[in-house]
């Protein structure tokens, strides 16, 4: 789940699609807004879940409990 | 830059997100899948600044804005706790809606009279679904986060305000499409978010994880009905993923916890006000010592431990491993049962666990545990409540009913490690507590563990 949240984040691209285009002070701030948040979605989402994929590192076995409601839960 | 380049690139980064959540379906190759991810994400990002018909003319604004959400996101996501990991993915969800509801926004600023209805529709929906999916998912934060209640929060007539906001936001929506004014996206706007919020507060308990990944789902179509707007391959095909991985997901949660998704879903419109808790009775429980409950485990053949939340919270799971080396040490049989939606989030509890080092063969799946439970002599319930619970069984209508349980009743003995007599997140009585084989240990986890710890290795 976390892993499919960050890759929602790349609404960043249209963030900065918008942003470009804007033709006015509003368009500007809200476009603006826009990339900020994109940018913590998708920056933050990653980085979350490889730090939570982290605590899996060189353990001998992987558990299959965490996969079955996704891997990308982790 | 060269169309031709630019397209090639644009397959590139959707091949690197196919190959992502791939990766992420298996705990084997689920780190590198996120990165493979991360990485197509920078690739897409440096790309749009080369793709046909940039302009450049806010470069600045741009890159400061990447810069400010970095130095924002990356610290959060560095230094949170892992017990408030779920309320973090919640959070970022909802900036994600949010920020595809300010893009829809700004496109339909600059749409003018000039656009088919196609594009209208689309923007609208974008508006309306990254605002229901930005509030809910700040109020799943908030719930997550205990800063509010975590109960169902239920209201008289709730069902009829929830059935006029989503009628008020579509009729509105219809308003926008006609007028293509800023009032009546103004209005749109405000009511979706207010639908969000409502959609939400009657979800408690268990559901929630369900409700954060269904908002993700949502989040994914927004960008993929924004992409449509904006004519960007990559936002269409991120989002769809996203869109579609997000509902299968959320139907798999949704199945392992025994409930319908569409029960889930319209709780909100059906949930009635509760009958006030049964008040005032004080029944007695059975609460124990630490001695005592060292000296059962220590002439116990088979412990099983059962990790909730609390847990969590007490930071207690290296305690909580000292405690299962020192039984196995002494030949006591130690088993952790694990709930699928023990802590907050599916595969918590195992990322926690993970963290101090307990062995993988010992974390044990509810379905392999439950038939050893007749065989256990006891049972320690560390921080969990909910997932213990009898009234899932017994109780038709209480908030989790329906939800597989641990049945921790078959085994011998069953101790609580509380803090206090109160209700799990779900806030529903445990029948269990007051069962005679049933002892009690109050006190925050970890101190009580130690205790024990401490009265074994003097035994």
């Amino acid at each position: 789940m976390s892993g499919a949240n960050a890759i929602h984040g790349i609404i960043l691209v249209g963030a900065i699609t918008v942003t470009d285009h804007a033709s006015n002070n509003i368009q500007l701030g809200l476009g603006t807004a826009a990339v900020v948040l994109a940018t913590v979605n998708m920056v933050g989402g990653f980085v979350v879940t490889d730090r939570m994929l982290e605590m899996f590192k060189g353990k001998p076995r992987v558990k299959k409990d965490a996969e079955v409601s996704g891997g990308e839960s982790k | 830059m060269n169309e031709n380049l630019y397209g090639v690139l644009t397959l590139v980064v959707s091949v690197c997100f196919i190959l992502a959540l791939k990766g992420l379906s298996s705990p084997k190759s689920a780190r590198r899948g996120n990165l493979i991810g991360a990485a197509g994400a920078f690739i897409a990002t440096d790309l749009v600044f080369f793709s046909p018909g940039m302009t450049h003319q806010h470069k600045w604004w741009i890159l400061g804005a990447i810069f400010f959400g970095v130095i924002v996101g990356v610290p959060a996501a560095r230094k949170i706790q892992m017990t408030q990991m779920p309320q973090l993915v919640a959070l970022f969800n909802g900036v994600g809606g949010g920020a595809a509801a300010l893009v829809a926004i700004v496109e339909y600023l600059k749409l003018g009279s000039g656009a088919s209805t196609a594009e209208v529709v689309a923007t609208v929906f974008t508006v309306i679904v990254g605002c229901v999916s930005f509030s809910g998912s700040i109020v799943t934060f908030l719930k997550l986060q205990e800063i509010m209640t975590t109960r169902p929060v239920v209201f008289p007539g709730g069902r009829f305000v929830i059935a006029a906001t989503l009628a008020g936001t579509l009729g509105s929506a219809e308003w926008v499409i006609h007028s293509l004014g800023n009032t009546s996206l103004t209005v749109m706007a405000v009511l979706a978010l207010l639908f969000g919020v409502l959609f939400v507060l009657p979800v408690g308990g268990a559901d929630v994880p369900i409700v954060i990944s269904l908002l993700n789902a949502f989040t994914g179509l927004t960008v993929a009905a924004s992409g449509y707007v904006l004519q960007s391959t990559l936002l269409i095909v991120a989002g769809t993923l996203v869109g579609a991985s997000g509902t299968i997901l959320t139907r798999l949660m949704a199945a392992a916890m025994g409930r319908s998704l569409f029960g889930t879903l319209f709780g909100a419109f059906t949930a009635k006000p509760q009958a006030a808790v049964e008040g005032g009775e004080v029944r007695s429980v059975k609460s124990s010592s630490p001695d005592d409950v060292a000296i059962l485990l220590n002439y116990a053949q088979r412990v099983v431990i059962v990790p909730g939340f609390g847990l969590a919270v007490a930071q207690a799971q290296h305690t909580v491993r000292e405690l299962a080396d020192l039984l196995t040490a002494k030949g006591v049989e130690v088993a952790y049962g694990i709930h699928p939606v023990a802590g907050r989030m599916p595969g918590h509890m195992n990322v926690l666990l993970a963290e101090a080092n307990v062995p993988y063969e010992q974390l044990v799946e509810m379905d392999e545990v439950n038939p050893t439970f007749p065989q256990t002599d006891v049972v320690l319930v560390v921080g969990a409540n909910d997932v213990v619970n009898p009234a899932a069984k017994t109780t038709p209508g209480c908030p989790i009913y329906g939800m597989p349980i641990l049945d921790v009743a078959e085994a011998g003995n069953v101790i609580f490690l509380k803090r206090s007599m109160r209700p799990g997140f779900a806030g529903i009585e445990n029948e269990l507590l007051y069962d005679p084989k049933t002892s009690l240990l109050f006190g925050d986890a970890k101190d009580s563990l130690t205790k024990v710890v401490n009265a074994l290795k003097a035994l």
